[in-house]
């Protein structure tokens, strides 16, 4: 069964010591736990103003092993931003991802929704993590905002070809966009599998229910948060091979593969 | 065996609607991760009639009451924490004297009083006389207060446990939020404090670091709140530990701690 993980990083956190971890640490632990193909960022790409080196390091990593996909960040306000959009789409990245509350910027602003649209019209799906790391555990000088469920709602009304993948959303973020939103609006959006809990408040056995399953696809976290986590929550849910095959990587598949791409 | 130090059932009286649902998912998700024994508490009403952190006299009573009813009901797979509200000293050592002696196996201190308050010393008095352990709630580095608790810290646990040497701490959810370096600093050095590796928190190095700060003889292993992070935390430790180690943490140094035989399968 394919297991691909949406969610994965390289690179140091600049607030907190998770060892060391680049490409062959990052190959090594993905063997481990049985997953197949990850869709990887650069933490430095994400937090430092210029991305532009952390994006050539996930496209190295790519280029060293295909198992890898890169997913270069795009900052909404960066100059040079459709240059690094059309370099997506050329090396092959199956999304883009901007998390503009790290940068002080406004989640569904002017520049998100140009971001948002130049994505669609380039048939890429833009990524945004509602949060890298729990409120409760941050540094001090780490005041970013969480995304916001408004914001999610506002984006993808906002291009009728926008699709968004949202990682390390909770139950009630996660049902606050989806019944706020129409359904065509819903089928737009994927969420990550990482932050919901399972047992014994049974969030994700809910939203499967609730949601459908359609709408989720496997993610972790990992080197932030233990990649062991979201497969244990998929243990723990007792699916049938086919719905957990949904999960790790037949969803994502449609999703990427959908008639608006 | 597999002890979860850090359980926590739900009861009818409580706040929520689907106690029952939730404590079945407990039991049901213990039977597939290899749980052979819930160690837990309930904190009082759950909110409903007095607050989580600062349960009514009335509502820590009816509280233990309901988890002495669950022990009953599931011998073999739940063992009790008797919950107390320091504020009330007459009532927390009564109930202490009543719970322990209807099978209880140790003392669960939530967030009703600050750690090294002198109001705490008579419960300390307790644990050692009856010969249980204290399962403390922490904020692990509270650097201000949290709304709806009075949270301690690893520091102000460390002076408890000071006071009280011959009393096994339980330093609760080291992933429950908060700086968790920062408490594996503070008790580095109290011998008589455990970490219990509970909590919804999944850091990345967060294990390795338990393991190099303060030993594998004082680690616990839990779930608090969640129980796919208890069983990340589990398979996580499998990569990491000796198969010694591993039977350590996941229930030999529980057994260490609690009365003698009170943990057996």
């Amino acid at each position: 069964m394919t297991q691909v993980d949406v969610n994965v990083f390289l690179g140091e956190y600049p607030f907190r010591d998770i060892g060391r971890w680049d490409t062959p640490v990052l190959l090594r632990e993905m063997t481990r736990v049985g997953t197949d193909e990850a869709w990887v960022s650069h933490l430095g790409a994400i937090y430092r103003r210029d991305a532009a080196a952390g994006n050539a390091a996930v496209y190295a990593a790519s280029a060293f092993d295909p198992r890898l996909r890169p997913i270069p960040v795009v900052h909404p306000t960066q100059p040079g931003r459709s240059a690094a959009l059309d370099e997506a789409v050329t090396r092959g990245a199956p999304a883009v991802r901007s998390d503009p509350t790290l940068h002080g910027q406004a989640p569904a602003g002017d520049e998100m929704r140009q971001l948002l649209a130049a994505c669609a019209e380039r048939r890429l799906p833009l990524m945004m993590a509602v949060r890298l790391e729990d409120i409760r555990q941050r540094h001090p000088d780490d005041v970013a905002t969480d995304l916001q469920p408004w914001a999610v709602r506002q984006l993808i009304r906002s291009h009728p070809a926008a699709r968004l993948i949202i990682t390390h959303a909770d139950r009630e973020f996660i049902e606050q966009v989806h019944f706020g939103s129409t359904p065509e609006e819903a089928a737009r959006l994927l969420w990550d599998i990482c932050w919901v809990w399972g047992p014994p408040e049974d969030h994700l056995e809910l939203l499967l229910r609730t949601v459908g399953i359609e709408r989720f696809t496997f993610g972790t976290g990992v080197p932030l948060r233990l990649l062991e986590t979201s497969v244990a929550k998929l243990d723990l849910l007792n699916l049938d091979a086919e719905s957990r095959a949904r999960v790790t990587a037949g969803n994502l598949r449609a999703f990427t593969a959908s008639p608006r791409s | 065996m597999l002890i979860d130090v850090h359980a926590h059932f739900y009861q009818p009286a409580g706040a929520r609607a689907d106690w029952a649902e939730r404590n079945a998912s407990r039991l049901r998700a213990g039977e597939q991760i290899g749980i052979t024994r819930h160690v837990a508490s309930i904190l009082g009403s759950w909110g409903r009639t007095s607050p989580t952190y600062f349960p009514s006299p009335a509502d820590v009573t009816s509280g233990n009451d309901a988890l002495l009813a669950l022990m009953r009901a599931h011998p073999d797979r739940i063992s009790g924490y008797v919950c107390v509200n320091p504020n009330y000293t007459g009532h927390a050592l009564a109930e202490i004297t009543r719970c322990l002696a209807a099978g209880m196996i140790g003392i669960k201190l939530a967030a009703s009083r600050r750690a090294n308050d002198p109001l705490l010393d008579p419960i300390g008095d307790a644990a050692r006389r009856y010969g249980v352990p204290v399962l403390h709630h922490v904020w692990q580095h509270r650097r201000r207060e949290w709304p709806g608790q009075e949270a301690s810290d690893a520091a102000e646990l460390a002076e408890l446990a000071a006071r009280h040497p011959l009393v096994p701490f339980i330093l609760a959810h080291i992933g429950g939020g908060g700086d968790w370096a920062h408490s594996l600093r503070a008790i580095r050095d109290v011998a008589n404090i455990s970490v219990d590796l509970s909590g919804s928190g999944v850091d990345g190095s967060m294990l390795e670091r338990c393991v190099d700060a303060v030993g594998v003889p004082r680690l616990l292993w839990g779930c608090d709140l969640t129980m796919c992070t208890g069983l990340a935390k589990l398979r996580h430790l499998e990569g990491l530990l000796s198969a010694d180690d591993l039977e350590r943490v996941r229930w030999r140094n529980a057994a260490a701690i609690f009365p003698a035989g009170s943990l057996a399968a």
